[in-house]
């Protein structure tokens, strides 16, 4: 909000009022509409547990899931999520696909607009693919299933509705994210989406680990930031996690190491793994949350990851009425009203992608 | 009376001035209690008492009724009936028409297999709603029977349905609205239409 042009207040596009055509990252959500999402995806919930569990909402309606990086909890959930919604589902992969023969994201895209997609949920390697898909869609939404090191909102919403549901709100909750946060797309949703929740969150990482903005406490004087600036950081561990409500470790992100990040990944599990004597630390009853995939013994310990306090199956389950309840809002009501957000789409579309 | 409603309408894009002269009470408090007495001696007339007997109230105002029907039954009969609660949000077919509606838990706490049920709403108008409320009814099983029982039948059907237990019938011009008041939502009882033409 704090740099938008001066001259016309704009009317920010919202699930609340059905005007928001793309979910890219939990940046630009509001309170209300995180509330709204967290009310919907109980109705889901709901409807996961029927005996039949399938509704008609979204008949006639195509989702295509573009997925240009491997996953198999957001895409399948994704699906899932479609298909209980009633809507036809098509999955794409660049392998396979005309990606293989070199066409281009935007070609790709257009084709699926043309075929009639109502929405794209899009995984990415490069950060802000989703953004610059959105930008180019007029009838399409988007929504992000992951963006380089960048966005990943529906894994934050997931883990926020989580920590609601077992706390009864997320307010007021001391969140230690722990890990790997320099190339967690995880991690940055999450910093936006709890921080708007009113969480208190601390994050935790070796130096080489943690953006810049994080290293030098830059983030705290940048204006589009100004709801990270109760955020705390620390290099410490054990000083995270004392009386934390939630502890998130974050997978090391073996595949994204460049040489010189880390000495060892011994010397990182014994400094950094959330283990139980580290847990111990935390509030009793803490809850432990994790995006998955896990290394076991890396980032967490076999024991906490399977231990009582552990939510991570939880959060896949958790997963799919979340995604139904993104679908619902964004498709639903897709020939209503003319979106606003088409008039201006750069309303919705990111003042910068940050923390890079 | 005509006091202004302490809360938001009845539909969230509908746009009220309080104590506008165009509203009307059709239906007060007393009149309300009496016909739901009415409809509950119907209910367990025509089914034969409480066996097997559910009720069902689509929220958000129809929800409140069913209990009052359950409350009524529990009076006459001296056993009680189950009461569910259906959100029809989902199932709607004029969403793209009205923007997406706030959807909320369904809860049906027994099995509907062989059940009689009573569907409750507060108004009959299109039919579209209870249409929607029979898919997800059906989404929970095979019921023996379904009854409906409106509070306000309006008139203007779009679908071929009826109600079996209706508390007024109320003639109505298409542009006119009406608005059923319950106290567990509007702090209220009262019925009153609005944008007559004088």
């Amino acid at each position: 909000m704090a740099i938008q042009t001066p001259t016309t207040p704009m009317h920010h596009p919202n699930l609340v009022d059905g005007t928001r055509r793309h979910i890219l990252d939990l940046d630009d959500f509001s309170p209300e509409e995180i509330e709204l999402v967290m009310a919907t995806t109980d109705a889901m919930g709901e409807v996961l547990g029927r005996e039949i569990k399938k509704v008609p909402t979204l008949r006639g309606k195509v989702i295509v899931t573009l997925f240009y990086e491997a996953s198999t909890r957001t895409r399948v959930s994704f699906e899932e999520a479609g298909k209980l919604l009633s809507a036809d589902v098509i999955n794409v992969s660049s392998s396979g696909s005309s990606v293989e023969k070199g066409e281009s994201l935007l070609n790709t895209v257009r084709t699926l607009q043309a075929t009639g997609a109502d929405l794209i949920v899009v995984r990415h390697p490069h950060s802000g693919a989703p953004y610059f898909m959105a930008r180019n869609l007029e009838r399409t939404s988007v929504i992000n299933g992951g963006d380089g090191w960048h966005a990943h909102p529906s894994q934050a919403l997931l883990d926020l509705y989580t920590i609601r549901q077992h706390r009864g709100s997320i307010s007021g909750a001391k969140v230690v994210i722990v890990g790997d946060i320099l190339h967690s797309r995880v991690a940055r949703s999450n910093l936006w989406g709890l921080t708007a929740a009113g969480a208190h969150v601390v994050l935790c990482a070796p130096p080489t680990l943690l953006p810049q903005e994080f290293l030098d406490g830059s983030y705290r004087e940048d204006p589009d930031s100004s709801g990270l600036a109760s955020v705390e950081v620390t290099f410490n561990v054990e000083e995270a996690i004392q009386d934390a409500d939630v502890v998130m470790p974050l997978r090391l992100q073996l595949e994204r190491q460049q040489a010189g990040l880390l000495p060892t990944l011994r010397e990182y599990s014994k400094m950094y793994q959330v283990d139980e004597r580290r847990l111990k630390l935390a509030r009793p009853g803490a809850l432990v949350l994790h995006p998955g995939p896990m290394n076991e013994g890396i980032e967490i310990s076999p024991q906490v990851a399977h231990g009582a306090q552990s939510l991570i199956e939880e959060q896949v389950h958790n997963g799919v009425a979340v995604r139904m309840a993104l679908l619902y809002l964004l498709v639903a009501n897709k020939e209503g009203p003319p979106s606003t957000a088409q008039d201006t789409p750069s309303g919705e579309l990111p003042r910068r992608i940050r923390f890079l | 009376m005509l006091e202004p409603a302490p809360l938001a309408p009845q539909g969230e894009n509908s746009q009220r001035q309080d104590a506008s002269p165009a509203e009307r009470q059709i239906m007060s408090a007393q009149d309300i209690r009496r016909a739901l007495s009415r409809i509950a001696h119907e209910i367990l007339e025509r089914n034969r008492g409480t066996e097997g007997l559910a009720l069902v109230g689509i929220r958000t105002r129809g929800l409140p009724m069913a209990h009052r029907l359950a409350a009524r039954i529990q009076e006459f009969e001296g056993h009680g009936v189950p009461v569910g609660a259906l959100d029809i949000g989902l199932y709607r077919d004029d969403v793209a028409l009205h923007g997406t509606p706030v959807v909320h838990s369904t809860q049906i706490p027994i099995a509907m297999e062989g059940k009689n049920v009573v569907l409750v709403d507060d108004v009959l108008f299109t039919g579209r709603s209870i249409r929607a409320a029979l898919d997800a009814l059906t989404d929970f099983g095979r019921p023996k029977t379904v009854q409906l029982a409106v509070l306000i039948d309006r008139g203007h059907r779009e679908l071929p349905i009826r109600a079996d237990y209706v508390g007024k019938n109320v003639p109505t011009a298409l542009h006119e609205e009406i608005q059923v008041r319950v106290e567990e939502v509007d702090g209220h009882d009262e019925v009153v239409i609005l944008g007559e033409r004088s």
